[in-house]
């Protein structure tokens, strides 16, 4: 019977050709609108490491100016002192910390031919690697030790090591940086998760950086920093004043696999800024936040609001389109009156006379979500050109996608032909027979 | 009154209509969606494409920057800077060059709190930091529209980490605006603090200079600084005469590397690349939206197309009787016309609503601005028009039914 309908739904088609080939298009035009925009907002909004993005924090404690909140709704700034940064560091009460700022520096290859280069990188302390279970193609991360006695150790990533070693196993060998040796300890294979959870301060979809070194050399001051700095207290010239200073620009991440667990490291922050108030300190003890990755992201608002603005309006065009639909198809049962007439007169039953019309909506519906699905894919392809680089890994569809895109369209289409498929019932045979 | 509407033949429509309610409910819920649509993404382009039509107070299509990245060791960076200004600035083509921390509209640079008092506790007013010399002002192509420009005296040489700042300062209008209640002349002389405690005596109003960060609310306030800085980056900007700017933007590239091997030359960039990286995310929404009203009233239109067609076929008959019974073709299609109207109205009256609505939410989730009424007046004729067109084919088709149709059987 399915078959036969199928076949009675393409002959319906082909007759009316223009109005289906108009319906197609408005279900398809919906589809790929809405499939676009919910695509960057579903990739924006995705859990960049699910297994364990419960048990990393970010820590917030307000070190603030005493007469206005950092921020206008009252929360905790989003960076940290050097001091508080490096306090909390220091005490490894969490199972792991990584404390990290962003950094750059020149690369001089040992190949006196190739020019040198800048690089993007990143302090870290030696947690980080294992934190955020970074995958390697060679080698590991550096060991504590290596942060507290300050040793010149790297972490490259593998397009640095393609670009330097030709992608040999590097290891043990050393990269000339900022005028000083770095010994390679591990070569990092391809990482690029998205959101870029770790950091997020300078744009939440940038790349991953090129090296890594541990955080604690930043007070050799070899590097330069790069990232946001903040500061409410005007402070005394010189490195060292500046680290002492109420400048916030580190940031510090905290792996606590139980409950009781952040408790617990909760309570230590707060008596850290209990202590720090009674030396004039932290007018806002009770301010100090510990947010999972996507309690963070979502307070940070990764997901931007031309993105959620939208597909807002993607969706509220789908349903346009579905009016659309709904209207063309009423008109289209209606006209074949006579024929459901005829149909009724020689047998068939209401509910076939039903069953027939919502497999001709749901071609349509298929037909539509089809095209809708190639419109999707070019208004991808367009809001990468459009948009530049940073959005490349968001405009990507993945099965998921694809088969919310056909479901979304069979859906909406069968929804669409329900009340003019129920009309197409009420014909009354006689007077269809009647009036011929 | 009455005689012209009875003309108009409204009564039978409205009873005709009746009779469809689902079908004229159908169009008029697609126009009230399409309006509601229509006029907040038109609003929204307006918004985007006002920011982007701010000038930035540069002379944008001459000047262009380059990124000097010293790793050599033991460099002395200061006769370095001046051997290399000196060199840009004799380049033949060349207007006039200076070191620079941050570029208008990049994204990235500092910004500090100017009070009008000092203390501790005092509300200050945000400022971006131009750190320049006595170039300064040509070479940025900025307009000083009173005070004077620094000498070469009060340069100073600012080193890493320092917070000392100089004892003069040239700001913009609308920053010397927001200080003294929008009386900008009354700024020039006064002294103003910066970092809480250390003043700064203004001696120059410049009348546009924008701030790096084109989202900031205070986009326009801006004040110039005379240091030059210390530290293995800097940032050189360079103005050129009208039309050479690409010519030798190269040249100094070359020119700079070959000079010097202890430095990296990167990112030479002009203004206006940076404009349109800057504006990128705008341009693109604007063009997405632009394609979204465009494809929504197409939509709308051959829907409408679609259903006047069905049910002007559906009425051939009733259509030929009222030709039969001397109704001329202009009064068939007038008809036609006049029932997409009361639709369409309905619609645009339901659909004005719904953008107000929308509108009330978006101001409420994004921090949009509320919509101005004007935009809804148009957005209503457009759609009334829209309308109007699309139903006019059908309208034409049914003009054309012969009269004789009514004595044939049906079709």
């Amino acid at each position: 019977m399915f078959s036969y309908y199928v076949k009675l739904a393409y002959l319906s088609c082909k007759r009316t050709w223009g109005m289906t080939l108009l319906m197609v298009c408005a279900i398809g035009l919906g589809i790929g609108a809405s499939m676009t925009t919910i695509t960057v907002n579903y990739l924006m909004s995705a859990n960049p490491i699910p297994h364990k993005s419960e048990q990393l924090f970010f820590v917030q404690m307000d070190s603030w100016q005493p007469n206005n909140p950092y921020n206008d709704d009252g929360d905790a700034p989003t960076q940290l002192t050097y001091r508080d940064a490096t306090y909390l560091w220091q005490a490894q009460k969490a199972k792991r910390q990584s404390i990290q700022s962003g950094m750059a520096a020149v690369i001089e290859p040992a190949d006196k031919e190739v020019l040198p280069f800048m690089v993007q990188g990143r302090a870290n302390s030696a947690d980080f690697f294992a934190m955020f279970d970074v995958p390697f193609l060679y080698g590991t991360g550096w060991d504590h030790q290596a942060d507290l006695k300050k040793e010149r150790v790297i972490v490259i990533n593998a397009e640095l090591n393609e670009r330097l070693f030709g992608g040999k196993d590097s290891t043990g060998q050393t990269v000339r940086m900022a005028g000083e040796d770095y010994k390679i300890t591990g070569v990092m294979d391809r990482w690029n998760p998205k959101p870029r959870f770790y950091d997020i301060s300078t744009g939440a979809f940038n790349d991953v950086e090129e090296v890594f070194v541990p955080f604690s050399l930043i007070t050799e001051q070899k590097f330069s920093r790069s990232g946001n700095t903040n500061c409410w207290k005007p402070t005394e010239s010189g490195f060292q004043a500046f680290l002492d200073s109420e400048c916030i620009w580190v940031q510090l991440w905290v792996e606590l696999p139980t409950e009781q667990d952040k408790d617990a490291y909760f309570s230590f922050m707060n008596a850290y800024a209990k202590e720090q108030h009674q030396y004039g300190r932290f007018a806002r003890t009770d301010n100090n936040k510990l947010r999972d990755v996507m309690q963070w992201l979502e307070y940070a608002e990764v997901v931007s609001d031309d993105a959620s603005m939208m597909m807002a309006m993607s969706l509220m065009f789908l349903l346009v389109c579905l009016l659309n639909t709904v209207g063309l198809l009423l008109a289209k049962f209606l006209s074949k009156a006579s024929e459901i007439g005829v149909r009724q007169a020689l047998g068939a039953s209401r509910n076939d006379l039903f069953t027939q019309h919502l497999i001709e909506s749901g071609c349509i519906g298929l037909a539509g979500g089809l095209l809708g699905l190639i419109l999707a894919l070019l208004g991808l392809e367009a809001i990468k050109v459009m948009y530049g680089d940073w959005i490349r890994d968001l405009a990507q569809l993945d099965l998921t996608l694809v088969a919310m895109a056909i479901g979304l369209a069979i859906v909406s289409a069968l929804l669409a032909g329900l009340y003019p498929t129920w009309r197409a019932c009420q014909v009354q045979p006689s007077v269809q027979l009647k009036s011929q | 009154m009455l005689e012209l509407l009875a003309r108009l033949e409204l009564g039978p429509m409205f009873r005709a209509l009746m009779r469809n309610k689902i079908g004229a409910l159908l169009i008029a819920l697609q126009i009230a969606l399409t309006l509601t649509i229509m006029v907040n993404a038109i609003f929204m382009m307006q918004e985007r494409s006002q920011q982007m039509a701010r000038a930035s107070g540069l002379d944008e299509t001459n000047t262009f920057y380059l990124s000097n990245t010293v790793f050599a060791q033991d460099y002395n960076l200061k006769t370095a800077l001046q051997q290399d200004l000196q060199r840009i600035r004799q380049t033949p083509g060349v207007v006039d060059a200076i070191q620079l921390n941050a570029i208008p509209l990049s994204g990235g640079g500092w910004s500090m709190s100017l009070q009008t008092k000092a203390g501790d506790d005092i509300e200050g007013t945000g400022s971006a930091v131009y750190m320049v010399d006595e170039h300064g002002i040509n070479a940025l192509g900025v307009e000083l529209i009173a005070g004077e420009n620094f000498q070469s005296s009060d340069i100073g040489w600012r080193e890493i980490g320092s917070t000392k700042w100089p004892a003069k300062t040239i700001i913009t209008k609308a920053l010397a605006e927001a200080m003294f209640e929008g009386d900008w002349k009354s700024a020039l002389g006064k002294t103003v603090y910066i970092d809480n405690h250390q003043p700064m005596q203004i001696t120059g109003i410049i009348n546009t200079l924008q701030a790096p960060w084109n989202g900031w609310n205070g986009v326009e306030r801006s004040m110039l600084v005379p240091q030059q800085l210390d530290g293995k980056g800097s940032r050189f900007f360079i103005r050129t005469e009208p039309g050479r700017r690409d010519e030798l933007m190269p040249v100094i590239e070359k020119m700079l590397a070959e000079s010097d091997r202890g430095r990296i030359i990167r990112n030479v960039t002009s203004m206006e690349q940076t404009r349109d990286e800057s504006y990128q995310e705008h341009q693109a929404t604007n063009t997405i939206l632009l394609t979204v009203i465009i494809v929504l009233t197409l939509i709308t239109g051959f829907g409408i197309v679609g259903l006047a067609m069905f049910s002007i076929n559906r009425r051939t008959r009733q259509i030929g009787t009222r030709r039969a019974l001397g109704a001329s073709q202009w009064q068939v299609m007038r008809y036609f016309m006049l029932e997409n109207l009361l639709i369409s109205f309905a619609g645009v009256m339901l659909g004005a609503a719904g953008a107000v609505g929308l509108n009330i939410w978006l101001v409420a989730t994004f921090s949009m601005s509320p919509l101005s009424p004007v935009l809804l007046v148009i957005g209503i004729v457009a759609l009334l028009i829209v309308g109007q067109l699309a139903v006019s084919y059908p309208a034409l088709v049914a003009s054309k039914i012969s009269p004789a149709t009514a004595t044939r059987g049906r079709a």
